[in-house]
């Protein structure tokens, strides 16, 4: 028998474990359910499985009465709608001050101390201070979103500037290169695939904030959806729900990898 | 052209003096080689004809003009590793000098242009015989590769000195006649003024026309850092350009 540590899964063994835990996770449920559904029939907090389905299907497939929308999707939308703008929004303040906080002295001295200490403010606390000043809209969301992932992108993409080689900087000089060819043509190019790290890394905050900040002023949303039946006990919408919102963020997660390894192929080998 | 002249160089790092009263005058197109003990302050030496370290007493003049304190475009460098950029292929990692200095606030051409600095690119690579890697990246090219599209990569943007920390020093021995050929190739074809620092003493003599020894002159056994090195052996050698391979990339 060789050690554990050299006995490697085949391709087939490696999907096989993976989904292990996940099957062991629904089993699991099915029975619990059905536990407590044998001693009440009335119980509403591990409903059966045919009521996902049943949920999913009217939230999916049928138009709600009231809005005359189908809730998944204008939920889904709406919340990817925010969730992105803010990602997009947040990938730009961070690469932009990154860059120049990373590579010039000078504005590193300006800026850092700033955006270390703005990332240490808890982004749920300037909840209030940002409904206040924009309002309950769309803004709010966005900005808190922003608030809570930005500093944390600036700060990761700044190390990585400047963990750049010296040797690169300096080679580039040499090539009559100005600070700004420098950060266009040398820096930039290699943040890319960092950027997509970070942004994988912050994917589980945005996610975190954007749900809160649906769940306190809303009228539509995967958050707003899940805090507004939380008073009916209706856990057949509300971890149908969570496993959505599950799978829209493993997806982005993957996309983001794919986009990693076939935009930056240099970024893969070695570094 | 380009001549150096070192005055009355000295640098210290806080108590630690490196060098002391380096006094050298260099004349143009002279291959200069230097060896000596492993940190007796050859990079640093180095380092300062770059602009990267000041010296903390004295001068150094480029043709008679104190020297920028900054890298720049008259003075190539190729250090020992790390001088690649790793999100450019081969070719894309020559004709980046040749854009920066034609596209000022791009860094980039389009068109015609672009084309004419390819071929210019092309050609060079294929002069330092990688012709066949031009789409590579340099994570992909063996150590000897990354050493001449390095070399090249200077070359290409016509420095008046070229300065090299140790170029083959992690190469494997095989290798190193090739590049001996390419570098006395390019020295003469752009007539440069050349710094290399080796740690072969054979290689040092071998290219250079003018080799120089760094040593310390004085110990003192008590405080090993009270004095620094400065050159102990100023060496002219035969030219070599005599018998210098005929080929010569453009
Ligand atoms: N930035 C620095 N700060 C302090 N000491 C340094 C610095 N750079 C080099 N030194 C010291 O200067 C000496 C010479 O270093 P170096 O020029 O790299 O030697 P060599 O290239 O000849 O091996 C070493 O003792 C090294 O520790
Ligand atoms: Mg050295």
């Amino acid at each position: 028998m060789r050690r554990l540590i050299n006995q490697r899964p085949g391709r087939g063994e490696r999907l096989l474990l993976g989904a292990l835990p996940f099957l062991a996770l629904a089993v699991l449920y099915v029975i619990a359910s059905q536990l407590r559904l044998a001693a009440n029939a009335g119980d509403k907090l591990l409903p059966p499985a045919s009521a996902f389905l049943d949920t999913l299907r009217s939230y999916a497939l049928e138009e709600d009465l009231r809005s005359g929308r189908y809730l998944l999707w204008s939920d889904t939308w709406a919340s990817l709608r925010r969730l992105l703008s803010a990602l997009l929004i947040s990938s730009a303040i961070g690469l932009t001050l990154a860059l120049a906080i990373g590579v010039v002295p000078r504005i590193r001295a300006l800026l850092a101390p700033l955006v270390n200490a703005v990332a240490m403010i808890p982004p749920l606390a300037m909840l209030p201070i940002l409904f206040i000043i924009v309002g309950l809209e769309e803004t709010a969301k966005i900005t808190l979103i922003v608030i809570g992932i930005a500093p944390c992108i600036t700060r990761d993409l700044a190390l990585r500037a400047a963990e750049l080689p010296a040797e690169q900087l300096i080679k580039v000089q040499t090539l009559g290169a100005s600070t700004w060819q420098l950060l266009l043509r040398v820096v930039l190019p290699q943040m890319w695939p960092r950027l997509i790290d970070s942004l994988r890394l912050s994917l589980g905050s945005a996610w975190l904030f954007l749900i809160a900040a649906e769940a306190i002023a809303s009228t539509e949303g995967l958050g707003y959806r899940i805090f507004l039946v939380r008073r009916y006990l209706a856990m057949d919408v509300i971890l149908p729900y969570v496993l959505w919102i599950t799978v829209l963020a493993v997806s982005m997660d993957l996309a983001l990898r794919v986009l990693r390894r076939r935009a930056f192929p240099w970024a893969e080998a070695g570094s | 052209m380009a001549t150096v002249s070192v005055r009355n160089v000295w640098k210290e790092y806080g108590t630690q003096v490196v060098l002391e009263n380096l006094r050298l005058e260099i004349a143009d197109h002279e291959f200069v080689t230097i060896v000596g003990a492993s940190g007796c302050g050859k990079t640093t030496f180095l380092r300062m004809l770059l602009g990267v370290e000041q010296p903390t007493r004295g001068e150094i003049f480029i043709d008679g003009q104190p020297l920028r304190p900054e890298p720049g475009a008259d003075r190539g460098i190729v250090f020992q590793r790390y001088s690649l950029f790793p999100h450019l292929t081969a070719l894309g990692n020559l004709v980046l000098g040749l854009e920066l200095k034609r596209s000022r606030w791009l860094g980039r051409l389009f068109g015609a242009p672009r084309r004419a600095v390819i071929r210019r690119a092309t050609e060079v690579l294929e002069s330092v015989g990688l012709g066949a890697a031009r789409d590579r990246y340099p994570a992909q090219l063996s150590g000897g590769m990354q050493q001449r599209l390095s070399i090249a990569q200077s070359v290409i943007c016509e420095p008046k000195i070229l300065l090299l920390d140790e170029p083959f020093g992690a190469l494997d021995p095989g290798l190193t006649a090739d590049m001996h050929k390419l570098i006395l190739s390019l020295w003469e074809a752009n007539r440069m003024t050349i710094f290399m620092i080796s740690h072969d003493i054979r290689e040092s003599f071998e290219l250079g026309t003018r080799l120089l020894t760094f040593d310390r002159l004085r110990h003192d056994p008590q405080s090993p850092e009270a004095y620094g090195a400065s050159v102990t052996y100023d060496l002219p050698l035969q030219r070599r350009h005599d018998r210098a391979p005929a080929s010569m990339p453009g």
